[in-house]
């Protein structure tokens, strides 16, 4: 269970707050890589290159993900060591209590939605 | 129980620290700003929670389509971007000790931020004229509020940005404004990435409906 | 002077939106006038108010901040149990044609105002200040982890109490229900200024319990003395790192919540309302999001509590410390996964309401392993029935039966009956008067001695323990009885003369709850004045088995001369058990931070904006804005905020200490 000794030493005085390692190239690798990012998405919604809008949607979406990941990488410096964990801890739960909120309540308002709604309403919506 | 962690040499139990420094100024700052912007980020996240709910609700009203400008919205995320990197060039310099440079690559962050922050007035101000109020429906209560709310954020950062940039002028690189810098690049960073959220899911995936 | 200018000066507030025509309002605030003019005249007769601000309001040591939590909390008790009175004596007589004495705009403003200050006002304060003075001591550390936004937090949550006060006799509260759904909160229905007073009022209190949550989690995290890892933490310290935790994600919930409400209101966008596309139901789902955790947030500390004195008073160490810790951190995930049962009649369909009655039954399992520990913690042990320990055992028995009456509404179609009626109600005080509130005074008991140096009385504590759980269990049996009867909550008058006996029950209740409330008063006003003869010169008066124990009582400002390392997770008893002694030399100067008058000046101006905006007086409200952006900006010019207590400061007081121990022998 002493997953985390270290955090416990107090007099462990060795800087560590996991942003003394930024380098040109790390910030270089990220910019292009969000710059690419970002155009790819924009450019197949306005485009309308692929069939249809819900492969559209998904691919931009994964691309969004994808971005999210690299910034946090290379701008954020996110890292499993940084703080002995504890800010990724806390990333993780903090997309965690996200997803639980953002899906439930997305879920339950729709579920609302098609279980109250008066029908000419719902053929009316979109 | 586990074997002592802390013994003297004679076996005895240590009990305290007879010499003992204290932690360094600002210990926990880092920790403690990255937990701020973690309940930042669920402020936003139930953002965009009512606009996933609420955000096809046009009450006859315009839809994303009609108001829309992707060409705006690309220059205004490339602003963005470009914050972004010449924030990341500031710290760079902040790491290498040079004042001057540091205050440059600042004051660059800090126009392309004043950039963004124009071009999305200016979009607003279109919208509004075109009546597309905030009040039309709540697709647009919705949209105004979010993307707005990243605004106030962004020029919650300006603020801090011109105010760091009088601190480094006045005290120099010191270890409390170094730490401050990289506050303000974690809050910058993080403002980036709900960005990214704001115009794949509001714009394109609004283009897109 | 013309209309339009008092508009602009005055904003909405004129001389008639005083309550003048309530007596009752007025002799409450004649009374409360009286009462705060003599407490001024006082402070100022015996030239407190130096003191009062060098002292404690600019402080920034966490046991001042932590005793200032509980005073505001046992201030503001006393507010919320007249309201509670007022109700309970209203339902009592408005019978048989009878309207009782509360017209219908004064009551809804009490049911609301009791549920708002009960929440808010008096168990976040309590549980916040127990968790402010105990966790730093029990890790081991001299401070938090941001002392000053540990000030600037508590007047924050002063600045929200002042609000909701001031609306008691400046205009109005909200006619809403302690949750102000919409529509009814919406401007159309509620156009005047009580739901304003109610939303400025969260906001400004939440920004300070946001604050104090971050804080918290810091301290825990990082100045944890060496040697303390995180299984060796002190349960309730554990506890208090959740309920923490569970306070940053979900009070941002409530902040953005309360904000699309107030921009409904304020600038007419549609969140919520019945047309242009808005929901309201956006709004009963998103604030249960915030408002399901707050119940968590309130009882975990009060689990931790109770730990630590069971633990303490049966003599044995923590039955299942792993386990405890594991279910605490089960129910702080689980308690994200349960809102929707506060609105199972909302008119989802099957699939959604049965994930949230399973998910809800779910979460008794690691509740009722915590019970399971506490009472094989307790087999066995040498049990001492002190205050703590006796206000234990109610807990125990109390929430065991409103942990049921939970279960049994967690089931969808049993909940569809019971919904909205008083069973909720008696449920719902069953929860957090056994457990919150009566883990508060267990707290209070238990760690009295450490704040003040000094026992409280035993007497008057039992007094006050058997009026608070006779008069509890009278005052809510009944609405059991009358909720599965259908009666439904916040009702003013009543039809049918034979539920009356139960109502005229629970208001006996509740008068005994008073008369604990009373006997409580009197406790801390003996202990007090027998404070020789309660003294606690040890500063382990308990015998106890955390590190708080280990240093004097009251502590030093330093809490430790010298940091404890710790190698078990009772530490204080392990210390002792291994014949630790006391340093008496070595004393170095302590690093300490200093006081600053920045926190109260930040938070008055907030509070300020705050009734700027509720009255509509722009000005007010924006030249508040630009007072606190200008003092805010200003104090991080200051970068000296810190000095050290000399070490001829220390070992004065460390050599104090040694002479009241030799004296104890």
């Amino acid at each position: 269970m002493n997953t985390d000794t270290h955090a416990a030493g107090a007099h462990d005085h060795h800087h560590d707050d996991g942003h003394a390692h930024s380098t040109f190239s790390g910030y270089m690798l990220g910019f292009v890589l969000s710059v690419v990012l970002t155009a790819i998405p924009f450019w197949l919604v306005m485009s309308g290159t692929l069939p249809s809008k819900q492969i559209t949607a998904l691919v931009i979406m994964a691309f969004a993900i994808v971005q999210i990941v690299v910034h946090m990488i290379y701008f954020l410096h996110m890292s499993p060591k940084s703080e002995n964990g504890w800010t990724m801890m806390a990333l993780i739960f903090t997309i965690v209590m996200v997803v639980i909120a953002l899906s439930g309540s997305l879920w339950v308002m729709n579920h609302l939605n098609s279980n109250m709604m008066p029908m000419h309403e719902m053929t009316g919506m979109k | 129980m586990t074997v002592a962690v802390n013994s003297s040499q004679a076996g005895e139990p240590v009990f305290y620290l007879a010499d003992e420094h204290p932690h360094p100024e600002g210990y926990s700052t880092s920790l403690g700003f990255w937990i701020y912007l973690m309940s930042d980020c669920l402020i936003f996240a139930m953002l965009f929670a009512a606009f996933g709910v609420l955000g096809a609700n046009y009450a006859a009203g315009p839809a994303p389509k009609d108001l829309f400008d992707l060409d705006l919205v690309a220059v205004n995320t490339s602003m963005l971007l470009l914050s972004s990197i010449t924030y990341g060039f500031a710290m760079l310099t902040m790491q290498q000790n040079k004042v001057a440079q540091t205050q440059m690559w600042l004051a660059i962050t800090g126009l392309f931020g004043l950039a963004f922050i124009g071009i999305e007035l200016t979009e607003f101000a279109h919208m509004i004229h075109e009546g597309a109020t905030p009040q039309r429906s709540a697709f647009l209560s919705a949209f105004f509020t979010l993307v707005g709310t990243h605004g106030l954020h962004v020029s919650c950062g300006l603020i801090w940005l011109v105010t760091l940039m009088v601190q480094v002028q006045k005290f120099g690189l010191i270890e409390a404004n170094r730490r401050r810098l990289m506050c303000l690049s974690m809050f910058w960073h993080f403002l980036d990435v709900v960005w990214i959220g704001v115009f794949t899911f509001v714009y394109l995936l609004g283009v897109l409906r | 002077m013309s209309p339009d200018l008092l508009k602009l000066i005055f904003g909405r507030l004129g001389i008639e939106s005083l309550p003048l025509h309530e007596p009752i309002v007025v002799g409450t605030f004649v009374m409360v006038a009286l009462g705060g003019a003599t407490l001024l005249a006082g402070l100022t007769y015996f030239r407190l108010w130096g003191y009062l601000w060098r002292e404690w309001f600019t402080t920034v040591d966490h046991k001042r901040i932590g005793i200032m939590y509980m005073i505001l909390g046992i201030v503001m008790l006393l507010r919320g149990f007249a309201d509670a009175l007022m109700m309970r004596g209203q339902q009592m007589l408005a019978f048989g044609g009878s309207e009782g004495y509360l017209n219908a705009h004064h009551y809804d403003q009490v049911f609301t105002a009791h549920g708002v200050i009960m929440i808010f006002f008096v168990a976040m304060p309590l549980v916040t200040g127990l968790m402010n003075y105990v966790v730093p001591l029990q890790i081991g550390a001299r401070d938090v982890s941001f002392p000053f936004l540990n000030n600037f937090s508590f007047w924050m949550t002063v600045g929200g109490a002042v609000l909701v006060m001031a609306s008691l006799f400046i205009g109005e509260f909200a006619r809403t229900g302690w949750l102000a759904y919409p529509p009814l909160s919406n401007i159309g229905y509620s156009p005047d200024v009580g739901v304003d007073y109610y939303i400025w009022a969260l906001q400004v209190a939440g920004v300070g319990t946001t604050l104090s949550g971050i804080n918290l989690i810091c301290t825990i995290v990082k100045l944890r003395c060496p040697g303390m890892t995180m299984m060796k933490m002190p349960v309730f310290t554990w506890t208090s790192l959740c309920t923490n935790i569970l306070i940053v994600a979900s009070f941002p919930v409530l902040t953005v919540v309360l904000a699309l409400l107030s921009l409904d209101r304020y600038v007419g966008t549609n969140f919520f309302t019945n047309d242009f596309g808005g929901s309201p139901m956006m709004y009963v789902n998103l604030i249960w999001i915030w408002g399901h955790p707050e119940v968590y947030i309130l009882v975990l500390p009060a689990f931790g509590i109770f730990s630590e004195v069971t633990s303490t008073f049966s003599g044995k160490r923590l039955f299942g410390y792993t386990s405890m810790v594991y279910a605490t951190v089960v129910i702080t995930i689980l308690s994200y996964l349960v809102w929707l049962h506060h609105f199972f009649t909302m008119g989802s369909g099957a699939s959604v309401n049965s994930f949230f009655g399973i998910t809800t039954m779910i979460i008794s399992i690691p509740t009722g392993a915590k019970m399971f520990n506490w009472l094989f913690t307790m087999y066995r042990g040498r049990i001492r029935y002190e205050l703590p320990m006796m206000w234990t055992i109610a807990f125990m028995l109390t929430f065991v039966l409103g942990g049921m009456t939970g279960v049994l509404l967690a089931v969808p179609p049993a909940d569809f009956v019971l919904h909205n009626s008083l069973f909720l109600i008696a449920h719902f005080h069953n929860v957090i008067i056994g457990g919150v509130v009566f883990g508060a005074f267990a707290g209070i008991n238990y760690w009295f001695p450490k704040a003040f140096g000094f026992k409280l009385d035993v007497f008057w504590g039992k007094l006050s323990f058997w009026f608070w759980v006779v008069g509890f269990y009278l005052a809510f049996m009944p609405l059991y009885v009358l909720g599965l009867m259908g009666v439904t909550r916040r009702l003013r008058v009543f039809d049918d003369p034979s539920l009356q006996i139960w109502f005229v029950i629970a208001a006996i209740g509740a008068f005994l709850v008073f008369l604990g409330i009373l006997s409580m008063l009197m406790q801390f006003a003996v202990s007090f004045l027998k404070r020789e003869q309660l003294k606690d010169v040890t500063g382990d008066p308990w015998d106890a088995r955390t590190l708080e124990w280990a240093t004097s009582s009251p502590p030093p400002d330093y809490n430790f001369a010298f940091t404890p390392v710790v190698h078990d997770n009772d530490a204080w008893w392990d210390m002792k058990r291994r014949g630790y002694q006391r340093p008496l030399t070595g004393f170095k100067p302590i690093h300490m931070p200093s006081s600053t008058g920045t926190g109260i000046i930040l938070a008055g101006f907030a509070t300020a904006m705050g009734f700027g905006l509720i009255w509509y007086i722009w000005w007010l409200a924006a030249a508040s804005f630009i007072a606190m952006l200008v003092v805010g900006i200003g104090h991080t010019f200051n970068y000296h905020r810190d000095f050290d207590i000399p070490a001829d400061d220390v070992i004065r007081t460390e050599d104090a200490r040694t002479k009241l121990l030799a004296g104890a022998k």
